[in-house]
């Protein structure tokens, strides 16, 4: 373990907790993955590519993608607001609605799935009024994104919150001072030091949306080609018996989700610096 | 410290709830891996099963249950989930457990009467209240406007029994012209708005969230959704032709053997044929195959040209390989409409 | 200490504050309208709205129904499945999510940032790939299967998957939350305890864990809730043998699926009413870790 350290410490504890933590690790998350792969190498080459790339595979990626990435994006505008509003205004019900935020992380997938699916049929409390106006959600594109705003919002707004909250009014004050109006302020001030944590929530948010089964089965339809997300189509190709193309789409979907979560440390670690950067100018 | 007792008291309250679940243990307990419209039926067939056992043997049977997706549920046993027995919607995926598992011998169709199916249903149209579409046979499914239910025949065995009823009656119907059949299924496939991942999720769809026009399904599903669900507000349509859905039973031989449950295993699945039970089967909106009990449900089950899939198709295995398999004629003749 | 805050403390400590202007500073009083409105719409339509249709589906057809819902043998023997799931997967993964935060959080080493990704690759896995790699592993067919066959042990299809799947799921929580609050708690204190020659246990029970409680405890909540709610992976582990291997969500997909839509919502509102009580927890301990933080 010595080998590891960079750094001399004179805290106990370093090999054991990191020893578990690896093993662990490995043990729960690595090694089970890693079968993924295993699994998914018993096809040739051109099986692989045969299940990956199939007609309807890409369009389950296409509307997977489309939809994590529209429901991304709608959680980044209103995810902003919604943390603006909690930060800094006070008004009865704050507390309860900044409790409410986190509902999608305690509530079930299924229950949100079934629930959402009850609001928005046509014959439901929202979808009644949707439909006449010509706007099916339930078991459209339109319905798997509203599902997927669900599940991501919370991630967008805390995220954002804490960086919100750590905010110096000074900074907001010297714009003012120097003569920019409140947007310009926002525009050149706030927002440069909040796109980083807004990135970062935007980027948790897809990768979540992205892997979503239990409250999207529900409202999807399932139409292959139309409504049938990609963790669907694993679920259908295992029901085939076909294992290997059923593991090769989980490893694509696997591959990409890492890479994004690499992505997003990496541009913590960017967001880190900078603020840290920024904090030692007066020094 | 006082909230930190108290917690500890709360936890291993919790905790002696949560595993204080095992008591009174029955003497055997089998394990029935079905379909998803048969968990009224098997209710009702396992209370019968547990007291002619007792009668019979002086033994408690507990039998669990367990419904899905037929060929998940096939899947679950070959992965390893402990079915005794299992009754699934179609024989291609009880012949799975010998192909892929080997879990039972080849030959598991022959050791029960009737190619192992108890009871047997057939495909029917299930339509809004005044068939306000003017839906009488699969033609009108077809038609431009229609907005069809069905499940997925990549995951349903329903489905599937649903696209083959389709295609038989097209073959017969145009004296075994394949282009218009491709075309008929084309047409309903078309209109599908909705494909649920299991029978049940359709009559939901349609049911319960008033999507589309006809919904394809299981006679029995559709009987029981007019029972349970429907104040007046659907009516059954029965096409002029459909198929036999022959819905098999198998012992899992190599589980039953491990667990020493084979001889009540194996008089669960025949007691089936017995009169008490076929009562229940036609009670639960199955066809019985028992000639006598069936003439006592003549009424609820109308007489409509049947055919098998033996006869049209060969058997599951080459109709699975030529019309579900990837690529197949699912796979051509689907194509998502808007 | 961070050099962020250090900054921070000097702006604070040696600067007067310039006069404030309010509208300088503050937005116009149709932008604050406007936003609260916005906010309030969207978190009314998405998040509201559904919380009280699992209340409204679940009362709908009467008091009885609902109570005789969740006394249902089978809706009992579920609770009894998802609390003895939590009762495992919740110590486990808490006790490796601190062990994991202490290496990380209070050490240097390489393949540190490499170890954080990998923490949180649970949070990005697919629920139904989460099941799915353990039914390769541990399935008849898997490769596994064969060994524990032959030796009569259960995993998939029985609450030993059911209990492994849900640990992977919730695996990250715990870690996640203690990883940022003890690395900016530093390591000073803990210094000072070994110079005054206590034992590593001594430094952990009495300096750091009184210094994480709360955060730990926070972890905890969401970890808790998160367990008891999976859906995903323990669907594609569990078999779905009723009254044995089925959860509190998958017993409230059956009860959907058998056309029992009161009773599926009266079960999924004691899920409901635990994310309520769960939120509400969390904003205790979010007010007490803040008049902590304003304490020091």
């Amino acid at each position: 373990m010595g080998l590891l350290r960079t750094k001399r410490s004179v805290l106990p504890g370093f090999g054991l907790t990191l020893g578990f933590s690896v093993a662990y690790l490995c043990l729960l998350i690595l090694i089970p993955l890693a079968g993924l792969f295993v699994k998914s190498a018993s096809l040739t080459a051109a099986e692989f590519l045969a299940a990956v790339g199939s007609p309807r595979a890409l369009a389950a990626y296409r509307l997977s993608f489309g939809a994590s990435f529209a429901a991304a994006a709608a959680n980044a505008v209103f995810g902003l607001v919604v943390a603006w509003v909690l930060v800094r205004y006070r008004f009865p019900g704050s507390g309860a609605l900044d409790a409410l935020v986190d509902l999608p992380f305690a509530l079930p997938t299924a229950v949100a799935g079934i629930t959402l699916t009850t609001l928005l049929a046509k014959n439901g409390w929202l979808g009644r009024y949707l439909e006449p106006f010509g706007i099916p959600v339930a078991y459209t594109p339109l319905g798997i994104t509203i599902a997927l705003i669900f599940i991501g919002l919370p991630f967008v707004v805390r995220t954002v919150q804490p960086v919100l909250q750590d905010l110096e009014p000074e900074l907001e004050e010297a714009a003012a001072s120097l003569g920019a109006n409140r947007f310009e302020t926002f525009r050149r001030v706030l927002f440069p030091t909040l796109w980083p944590a807004l990135v970062t929530g935007f980027a948790l948010a897809f990768a979540r949306s992205l892997g979503e089964y239990g409250s999207v089965v529900f409202i999807s339809g399932n139409m292959p080609m139309k409504t049938e997300i990609a963790p669907l189509l694993i679920v259908t190709q295992l029901e085939q018996y076909e294992y290997g193309a059923a593991t090769a789409i989980a490893a694509v979907l696997l591959v990409l989700s890492f890479a994004m979560l690499l992505g997003i440390n990496a541009l913590q670690r960017y967001g880190t610096r900078r603020f840290a950067g920024a904090g030692e100018e007066p020094a | 410290m006082r909230s930190k007792r108290s917690s500890l008291l709360l936890s291993s309250l919790v905790f002696a709830f949560a595993v204080s679940g095992a008591t009174a243990r029955a003497d055997k307990t089998l394990l029935n891996v079905s379909y998803d419209p048969t968990r009224e039926l098997y209710d009702e067939y396992n209370a019968l099963f547990a007291k002619h056992w007792e009668e019979t043997k002086g033994e408690k049977v507990e039998i669990q249950q367990s419904h899905g997706g037929s060929g998940k549920q096939a899947r679950a046993v070959i992965d390893g989930l402990e079915a005794d027995v299992v009754t699934l919607a179609l024989a291609g995926d009880v012949d799975a457990l010998f192909e892929k598992g080997n879990l039972i011998p080849k030959t598991w169709q022959k050791r029960l009467p009737n190619n192992s199916c108890p009871y047997t249903s057939t495909i029917v149209l299930l339509v809004r209240k005044g068939n306000p579409k003017g839906i009488h046979d699969w033609e009108d499914v077809a038609k431009p406007g229609v907005g069809v239910i069905t499940p997925n025949p990549k995951t349903s065995g329903g489905a599937r029994w649903n696209f083959l009823a389709a295609w038989g009656y097209a073959l017969d119907k145009w004296n075994g012209d394949e282009a218009k059949a491709r075309e008929l299924l084309r047409g309903i496939y078309k209109n599908a708005v909705v494909m649920d991942t299991g029978a049940r999720g359709s009559t939901t769809t349609f049911v319960e969230r008033g999507i589309g026009d006809v919904l394809i399904a299981w006679e029995n599903e559709a009987l029981l959704a007019l029972e349970t669900l429907s104040h007046g507000e659907y009516e059954i349509v029965v096409p002029s032709e459909s198929i036999l859905a022959e819905p098999p039973v198998a012992l899992v031989d190599t589980v039953a053997r491990r667990k020493g449950t084979t001889g009540v295993a194996e008089t669960y699945l025949q007691y089936l044929y017995s009169p008490e039970a076929q009562q229940v089967i036609g009670k639960r909106h199955y066809r019985p195959s028992d000639p006598a009990v069936a003439e006592t449900y003549a009424a609820k089950f109308p007489k409509l040209k049947l055919f098998t899939i033996e006869e049209k198709f060969g058997g599951w295995k080459p109709a699975q390989a030529r019309f579900f398999a990837e690529g197949g004629i699912f796979d051509q003749v689907y194509q998502p409409g808007n | 200490m961070t050099s962020a805050s250090a900054g921070r403390d000097w702006t604070l400590a040696d600067v007067p504050p310039p006069p404030r202007t309010a509208s300088a500073v503050a937005d116009p009083p149709w932008v604050r309208g406007l936003l609260i409105g916005v906010a309030l719409l969207f978190l009314g339509l998405f998040l509201l709205l559904p919380l009280v249709t699992v209340f409204g589906q679940a009362f709908s057809k009467g008091i009885g129904v609902y109570l005789d819902a969740i006394t249902d043998p089978m809706a009992l023997a579920a609770m009894r499945l998802t609390l003895l799931v939590a009762a495992i997967s919740v110590p486990v993964n808490a006790v490796f999510g601190v062990a994991a935060a202490w290496a990380i959080a209070k050490f240097e080493f390489r393949g540190k940032s490499l170890l954080i990704t990998a923490i949180d690759l649970p949070f990005a896995v697919s629920p139904v790939v989460s099941g799915l790699i353990f039914v390769l592993l541990f399935g008849a067919q898997g490769l596994l299967g064969p060994w524990l066959t032959l030796h009569g042990v259960k995993i998939i299809f029985a609450i030993p998957g059911i209990v492994i799947a849900t640990t992977f799921i919730t695996f990250p929580f715990v870690a996640h939350e203690l990883i940022p609050l003890m690395q900016e708690q530093g390591t000073e204190e803990e210094e000072a305890a070994v110079s005054l020659g206590a034992s590593g246990f001594q430094i952990f029970r009495r300096v750091t864990l009184p210094n994480i409680s709360l955060g730990l405890l926070y972890g905890i909540v969401l970890l808790n809730a998160r367990a008891m709610g999976e859906f995903g992976a323990v669907s594609v582990v569990s078999g779905h043998i009723r009254g044995q291997t089925n959860t509190m969500p998958l017993h409230v997909e059956i009860l959907y699926n058998e056309y029992q839509g009161a009773a599926a919502f009266a079960v999924a509102s004691l899920l409901a009413l635990l994310a309520v009580v769960t939120l509400v927890v969390k904003r205790v301990l979010e007010w007490r870790m803040g008049r902590a933080s304003r304490a020091l």
